[in-house]
């Protein structure tokens, strides 16, 4: 086996993966570009308050006006044609309270899935998001009785004004970047979550997304509020039928945790390879708090991602565990903010991605230390590893620091899969898909440990489908 | 902007090649084509360019004759050398030419002028070749439009020489524009050691300079550069400097920047052959509101090659430093080694660091790292040496001296770093408190 063979080997991804989609009959349709008619209509459908109708309204001016991120964004981005996407679409549906409301073939989507009904019952709530809408949210008595408020987003806003409204495009305002514009304007779906004082939720709250039609850009929201000392996890995770045309998924997904709260949000992003994923994604962590991201990303076309955290108080903590595969055609740009606003703030970045073939996975990443703090700590790692001669990765990291006793570092390697240990491995019986698997695996382990157990072993099982007959 | 500049260059000799007189109206072209910097542009991220004007700085007439003897008395940095250089505004104040023996081997050094005219060839080949791809573009056009002093050194096959050849660029007039110049080329399997020393002549007169340096080093030839940048602070100063490195070559560039308000480096390296090795090395010690901003370009268009960067600056009172490199791996450049190291000493807390350490890597098989920390002195350390009846003040001048010396000691020449310890020393010991 020579080390020549082993490089140029091509590897091939199993598409037909998440390869899957079901006759459309939607009853909401806004039809296709962004006007503000789109944005009304939208909003008529929703019933939004009036509040809501204007923030949307004046979201689409600053969509507008706001140029494409293109001084330093992948040239892919100038393929996206707003014109020809659909904003809104909707079974028009309440989300659905129990099992035997959900429809047959939304039924259908999450056994190919692979959630299972244990899976259902071991989770606190389940709120899956069907195309645009929650098409199913269940929440367990007890969460109820603690006064845990989980509901989709034209819900929360319509109904728990007072407590959503206070902080709804607070942490990321409408004019924060150009997607973030987008979504403000055409926002439909995700989930408004509020734990409140002294609430230690002991199991995740989980939601699917999916997108099921074609040419349909998908905008949820998210925002989850975290009152002081309560705790919550909250796990999202996606796969996507495939289409033949470029689908735009930007998601706002905010996090408010307040004094000494706990928030941990985990993703395993895994859209088909036509999508554009540019999702906002910043977390305020107010005083002995902690925002925790953790992030992986394997699917979509392009995907631009840099969870942040505002360590508005002291003692704040802030973290971005991030994984990223990068398959042929795939650009993973994925990174991670760290604002550091209080004394006695850390923060702490790690990020695996791993380059298939003419993938390119990309970190960008900005920790930001203004000079009146003191005794603030940021440890960034990025560690890429390329399994192909012609894979691609890039580091950009931007680090600005001052202030007493503040201290950052920064440290990032490139590596590669030795043709020694794939050898080594072959030598004892394994085929040199598995090994490599093995070597990727391992190269990741490390942050696998971070996720939740059943993410860590769907995960494993994302990248062993990911690496199957990548060599050999 | 200011016109002055512009047409200061219609003064130039008539007598230049017509290759020249090429170059110098595209980078006339250039300056007056590309707008100043902006905050937006990337390649200017973090870098205050609100306050950078170049207006009124002008070339000036040569000062007189007892400024350049009296500047050719203060450069007096290193005494053991094969050659020396002294300019005064860039007019020529002294030169030192190589003895017979050199010269009888082939070897050239000459100031810019001269060399165009005896060696129009060698000149149409690399002068001006390498402008900087780092967003000073404008202000390389500026250089190539006017440069007039500096010097070219021609080490042809073979050659080796031990001792440094030493360039001195002064500045002195009010208000002074500046475009100094260091040609370097080493041919195969030669050797070659230059300084490059940029001083002001007091610490009130105000200067623009922008210098370019280039380095063409052959197959297996060894090139050794350092540069001490002390201008007052007073000084608008950009430094644009390229190193070509061939197969096998072996580079090394360290710099010790202690002067300017502000300082602009813009630092490539690319290797062409495989097997080459390139070192950079940069000390910075900035006070006051001294803005130091450094951005380094490593690209690997070979395998097989070594590229290192140590940038270390450390901070004092209200100054700023920007260290932005980036690394990029071409295609195919397997078995790279590339490295970059950015570490940042703050000793004052409204003192503001800025990294931006990048990757751009396009072979598998390679090992690329960078690392870029910022800190204070570490207490522990601190604690140990003055429980050991160190003062703190003492204690603290040595671990901010140790954190020099990495730098330092690749200088390799006890008599330079002698007296860059005593500049350093200097700018230093009454600020640490």
């Amino acid at each position: 086996m020579s080390d020549i063979d082993l490089q140029d080997q091509a590897i091939q991804v199993d598409t037909e993966k998440g390869n899957f989609k079901y006759p459309e009959n939607y009853e909401f349709d806004a039809g296709i570009g962004l006007t503000e008619d789109t944005v009304k209509y939208i909003s008529d459908v929703k019933d939004d308050p009036d509040w809501v109708r204007e923030f949307r309204l004046k979201a689409l001016e600053v969509f507008k006006k706001k140029p494409m991120p293109t001084k330093w964004a992948d040239k892919d981005l100038e393929n996206i044609d707003f014109d020809k996407i659909r904003y809104y679409l909707s079974k028009g549906q309440q989300p659905a309270r129990s099992w035997d409301d959900v429809p047959d073939d939304v039924k259908e989507t999450f056994e190919r899935l692979g959630i299972p009904e244990q899976e259902r019952k071991f989770l606190a709530g389940v709120e899956a998001q069907f195309d645009s809408e929650a098409s199913y949210s269940r929440m367990k008595e007890d969460l109820e009785k603690e006064g845990v408020i989980f509901v989709g987003s034209s819900e929360g806003l319509a109904e728990y004004p007072e407590i959503f409204k206070p902080y709804f495009g607070k942490v990321i305002p409408t004019a924060d970047n150009k997607f973030s514009a987008l979504n403000s304007a055409t926002f439909s779906g995700g989930s408004f979550i509020y734990v409140p004082k002294g609430v230690k939720l002991k199991q995740p709250l989980q939601a699917y997304f999916r997108i099921n039609a074609e040419n349909f850009g998908q905008f949820e929201r998210t925002l989850i509020i975290a009152d002081e000392d309560s705790e919550i996890t909250y796990m999202e995770g996606c796969t996507a039928p495939k289409f033949e045309t470029a689908t735009l998924h930007s998601a706002v997904v905010e996090l408010v945790a307040l004094k000494n709260a706990k928030i941990q949000y985990i993703t395993v992003q895994n859209w088909s390879s036509n999508v554009f994923n540019l999702v906002t994604k910043r977390g305020m962590a107010d005083e002995g708090a902690e925002v925790k991201w953790i992030d992986c990303n394997i699917g979509s076309r392009l995907t631009m991602k840099y969870p942040g955290v505002v360590l508005k108080g002291k003692g704040a903590r802030g973290e971005v565990l991030s994984i990223a595969l990068a398959n042929d055609g795939q650009h993973q740009d994925t990174g991670a903010k760290m604002m550091h606003l209080a004394d006695n703030t850390t923060s702490n970045i790690i990020s695996k991605s791993i380059s298939i073939g003419k993938g390119r996975s990309t970190y960008r990443g900005q920790v930001h230390m203004p000079k009146h703090l003191k005794n603030c700590k940021n440890n960034t790692e990025c560690d890429a590893l390329l399994i192909n001669t012609n894979s691609r990765t890039d580091t950009y990291p931007a680090i600005t620091t001052r202030g007493q006793n503040n201290t950052v570092q920064h440290e990032a390697s490139v590596s590669k899969v030795s043709a020694e240990q794939i050898f080594y491995m072959m030598q004892r019986g394994l085929s040199e898909g598995e090994a490599m698997s093995l070597a990727v695996n391992g190269f990741v382990n490390e942050l696998m440990k971070a996720f939740p157990m059943e993410y860590s072993v769907e995960l494993k099982r994302l990248i062993d489908m990911e690496m199957e007959g990548s060599v050999g | 902007m200011n016109t002055t500049l512009e047409t200061s260059t219609n003064t130039l000799s008539a007598k230049e090649p017509s290759w020249l007189a090429e170059r110098r109206s595209a980078g006339l072209d250039q300056f007056k084509k590309l707008g100043m910097p902006t905050a937006r542009a990337e390649e200017w991220r973090f870098a205050s360019v609100g306050k950078l004007s170049i207006d009124n700085f002008n070339p000036v007439a040569a000062p007189s004759s007892a400024t350049l003897d009296a500047l050719t008395e203060r450069s007096n940095l290193v005494s053991d050398r094969a050659g020396l250089m002294v300019y005064v505004d860039d007019a020529p104040a002294n030169f030192e030419c190589i003895g017979s023996e050199l010269a009888k081997q082939g070897v050239i050094y000459l100031p810019i002028s001269e060399a165009v005219e005896q060696h129009p060839d060698l000149m149409e080949k690399y002068f001006l070749q390498e402008s900087t791809e780092l967003g000073s573009q404008k202000f390389f056009g500026l250089h190539a439009a006017t440069v007039k002093a500096g010097a070219v050194l021609y080490v042809p096959k073979g050659v080796e020489i031990e001792k440094p050849f030493v360039n001195y660029y002064w500045t002195s007039g009010s208000r002074a524009a500046v475009f100094p110049h260091t040609l370097i080329i080493a041919e195969d399997n030669s050797k070659a050691s230059v300084v490059d020393i940029f001083f002001s002549e007091t610490e009130e007169n105000e200067a623009l300079n922008i210098s370019v340096s280039n380095i063409h080093a052959g197959a297996n030839a060894q090139v050794f550069r350092k540069v001490v940048q002390d201008w007052n602070e007073k000084t608008v100063s950009f430094q644009l400097d390229t190193t070509v490195a061939d197969r096998d070559a072996q580079v090394k560039n360290v710099a010790v920047n202690i002067g300017a308000e502000r300082a602009r480096f813009e630092n490539q390296t690319r290797i062409e052959g495989a097997g080459a090795d390139v070192k950079m090395y940069s000390l910075t010690v900035a006070e006051g509101t001294q803005e130091f901003d450094q951005r380094t370009f490593q690209t690997h268009n070979a395998p097989n090659a070594v590229s290192d960067l140590l940038y270390k600056n450390a901070l004092l009172d209200n100054s700023r430093t920007i260290f932005s490199g980036l690394i990029k791996v071409a295609e195919g450049s397997q078995q790279t080694d590339a490295y970059q190291t950015n570490r940042n000493l703050l000793l004052d807390p409204s003192a503001d660091a800025n990294a931006l350490p990048g990757l751009e890597i396009l072979a598998n098989d390679v090992r690329c790292s960078h690392g870029a920390t910022t800190g204070n002195v570490d207490k522990e350390e601190l604690f140990y040496m003055m429980q050991r009846g160190i003062p703190q003040r003492v204690a603290m001048q040595l671990m901010v001296f140790g954190f020099f010396e990495e730098v330092i000691e690749k200088i390799d020449s006890e008599e330079l770093v002698e007296n860059l310890r005593q500049l350093i020393h200097q700018k230093f010991s009454g600020k640490i408190s």
